[in-house]
């Protein structure tokens, strides 16, 4: 988890309307919309689509109650720009999609990376390529997260397992955002949007909050540089009308935020730009164990298809399988370490990963080990069963 | 602004509109001739007139070298991607209504890749002022045919003339719902200053037409020859009419005896876009109908959070 001050961003009758606190039965695409509420969301963009449309939704009736902004768009090539917008005006800003909307989205997810414009994109998958299945789950979004917008950027990308989950991670998400001035995504899947569970909202004074680092400098000085990291690697933002009159432009840019179209200036911006992920990977990185510290069968998985592989964990342990799970709550930054520090141990046989697409998490983990990868797929439409995953183990 | 002549000799005239400008970016990459930088003065000036604190201007741009002009002005200004000007302004404006925002991008940047944000941020009346550089073609990219390119022009993807019909953007911008729609020449700088203040001032989605000559990958290729022979033009075949029927002021660039029609075409008062703002002291209150929407079943907490 990452620092957290625990000062909560809006006060009063605003605060009591932003957080529900207490006990529901909560739809996880609503709690999604009920912890970026909590957390202080102050507009939303969007277009219809499911299975996320019920937080597009959901924010139209509640941002209004709240003094936030809710405006439906003609796209997501629009509702992208849109919320980058917003963000550069001040904002905690989000977007909600499924994959044909997110592939729109790419574009400008480029230029939120590049102008360092902090905002969030919920995707909720479903089954794809195209319009695929629009009604049933998918997963095969993975690496579009991670590589869809053109060129070298950093992002992080949270899976929700639950719908409480969808309400912590969309805090956790706009707060990610906020301090790494990166775009933040939180990959839902059909089957975690749609679920209805049990989801407890703390006291108003329990939301974590990062700030967005402002200027030190007052305006009007001339000596800001809106592009200047601070160590660590992240520059302070000046806002649309605070008086900085600062230039933010998808060309490379130097520390002035001016165009500079050498070779030199982009490496120095674009290695910046992956290395505050990067290097701050360890920090970032979320996962849950379930036992895994005897276990020769790790079994690596996330979102919906995670409660399947829980439970084919505790069956199969049943069965005398040395089985464990490692849950993935950051699909990105991916937890390399955690998982080399498994293989140091010497008591790992195999790996087991069950997704609904061909192989997204299985890849990055063959890119870690020798040992054998056991895959688990379906290319979207259902989910995948605990039985299936320990015929898998058993093979 | 400090000019090194050729000589060497030093000189520090200072220009009236330096101060609005980033003149530590200049000189800018604009061709000699080209009319953007006119236009950019215009607008420059409008902003120095408006009464509006020039720390509450914001510049977005698209991609073009139309799109550059929102590097080039000292308020907060954003470069943004190629057709992307106006749903980035959108959220700028919603977010801040404070704020003054102005658009500035190409004819191709705002009608083609970005046509769909046009008319949609025109149809809701966002609170934002449009100005739209058309010089008949993708002038950054070299020359190619965009939707304003003139029925039968040369271009470098139009090698046998243009044979699809160029839009009308002021009959456009009106039939989408603009409350403001002008179009003026950069040769007419007053009148086109004039009618950036007045967008400035007026709330709502305010869309300028500027025909702007691009000598280097327009003017050349049609018998226009240089910016200044195509200003020349202008002044010969313009007709101010604010009273036009928009459907009849299509451009025939091509054709030296058809009138070119400018002047202020629609100014009247229609309600801006303003975000829904309700709850407990605001006055919109949701249809009982989707109730279920906002409202979650609290479930007896036996267990205490945990
Ligand atoms: C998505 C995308 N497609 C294509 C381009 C290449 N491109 C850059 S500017 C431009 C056309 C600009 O024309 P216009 O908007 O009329 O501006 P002008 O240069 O004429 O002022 C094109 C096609 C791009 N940058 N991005
Ligand atoms: S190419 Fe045309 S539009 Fe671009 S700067 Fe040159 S003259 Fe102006
Ligand atoms: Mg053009």
């Amino acid at each position: 988890m990452t620092p957290t001050s625990a000062a909560p961003k809006v006060e009063g009758e605003d605060l009591a309307a932003r957080v529900q606190t207490g006990t529901h039965f909560m739809l996880g695409d609503h709690a999604c919309a009920e912890g970026a509420l909590a957390a202080g969301l102050d507009f939303f963009a969007g277009y219809p689509i499911t299975p996320s449309t019920e937080i597009c939704e959901r924010l139209a009736h509640r941002l209004p109650e709240v003094g936030g902004k809710f405006v439906q768009m003609e796209d997501e090539l629009a509702s992208m720009a849109a919320i980058i917008g917003a963000s550069v005006a001040g904002a905690r800003s989000l977007t909600a999609t499924s994959g044909p909307g997110f592939s729109l989205m790419m574009e400008n997810v480029g230029l939120a990376a590049i102008m360092e414009a902090p905002c969030v994109i919920v995707d909720v998958m479903r089954a794809s390529p195209s319009t695929g299945l629009p009604t049933a789950v998918g997963q095969a979004d993975v690496l579009q997260a991670r590589w869809g917008s053109h060129g070298d950027y950093g992002i992080v990308a949270y899976a929700p397992s639950s719908p409480q989950e969808c309400f912590d991670l969309a805090i956790q998400a706009l707060n990610t955002a906020d301090q790494y001035r990166i775009p933040t995504f939180i990959m839902m899947d059909e089957i975690i949007g749609h679920m209805t569970e049990r989801v407890v909202i703390p006291p108003a004074e329990d939301i974590p909050f990062v700030p967005r680092k402002t200027p030190s400098e007052p305006p009007g000085e001339g000596t800001f540089l809106p592009f200047k990291p601070d160590e660590d690697l992240v520059p302070p933002m000046a806002h649309a009308g605070q008086g900085y009159r600062v230039h933010f432009t998808g060309l490379t840019h130097d520390e002035q935020g001016y165009p500079r179209l050498t070779a030199a200036a982009h490496e120095k911006l674009v290695n910046r730009l992956v290395d505050k992920v990067r290097l701050n990977a360890e920090k970032i990185v979320m996962y849950e164990e379930y036992l895994l510290d005897d276990a020769e069968t790790i079994v690596i998985s996330f979102g919906c298809t995670a409660r399947s592989a829980r439970h084919a964990v505790t069956l199969a342990r049943q069965e005398g399988i040395k089985a464990g799970l490692l849950r993935l709550i950051t699909l990105w930054p991916f937890p390399e370490t955690r998982i080399r520090a498994l293989l140091d141990t010497g008591r790992v046989k195999e790996f087991v990963v069950p997704e609904i697409n061909l192989g997204q998490v299985r890849r990055e983990v063959e890119r870690l080990t020798q040992l054998p990868v056991k895959r688990v797929n379906n290319p979207g439409g259902a989910m995948i069963t605990p039985d299936l995953i320990i015929e898998v183990m058993e093979r | 602004m400090t000019q090194t002549v050729l000589t060497g000799e030093k000189k520090t005239d200072t220009h009236p509109v330096d101060a609005l400008l980033r003149a530590d970016r200049l000189p800018h990459i604009l061709c000699p001739g080209c009319g953007i930088g006119t236009a950019m003065h215009c607008i420059v000036h409008a902003m120095a007139e408006s009464g509006i604190d020039r720390d509450k201007h914001v510049c977005v741009s698209g991609i073009g070298c139309s799109g550059r002009v929102a590097g080039y002005i000292d308020v907060d200004s954003y470069h943004t991607t190629h057709g992307r000007a106006i749903p980035f302004a959108v959220g700028i404006a919603v977010q801040n209504p404070e704020l003054a925002v102005t658009v500035v991008s190409g004819d191709g940047d705002l009608t083609a890749i970005g046509g769909n944000h046009l008319i949609h941020a025109a149809r809701r009346n966002i609170d934002l002022n449009v100005i739209c550089i058309n010089n008949f073609n993708y002038g950054m990219t070299g020359g190619q045919a965009g939707p304003t390119t003139p029925l039968n022009a040369q271009s470098s993807t139009t090698p046998y003339g243009c044979w699809d019909r160029p839009f009308n953007l002021p009959h456009l911008a009106h039939a989408v719902g603009a409350p403001f729609v002008a179009r003026w020449t950069v040769l007419h700088v007053r009148q086109l200053k004039d009618a950036i203040l007045r967008a400035m001032q007026k709330p709502g989605f305010c869309f300028i037409e500027v025909i702007s000559p691009c000598p280097t990958n327009y003017g050349k290729f049609n018998n226009i020859g240089s910016g200044l022979e195509e200003m020349e033009s202008y002044r010969r075949r313009c007709v101010v009419d604010h009273d036009a029927n928009l459907a009849d002021i299509e451009i025939d660039l091509g054709q030296e005896d058809s009138p070119i029609v400018v002047g202020n075409f629609i100014d009247v008062d229609r309600e801006p876009f303003r975000p829904i703002l309700a709850g407990p002291v605001r006055e919109e209150k949701p249809h009982a109908a989707w109730a279920g929407l906002r409202k979650t079943q609290f479930v007896e907490d036996k267990n205490g959070p945990e």
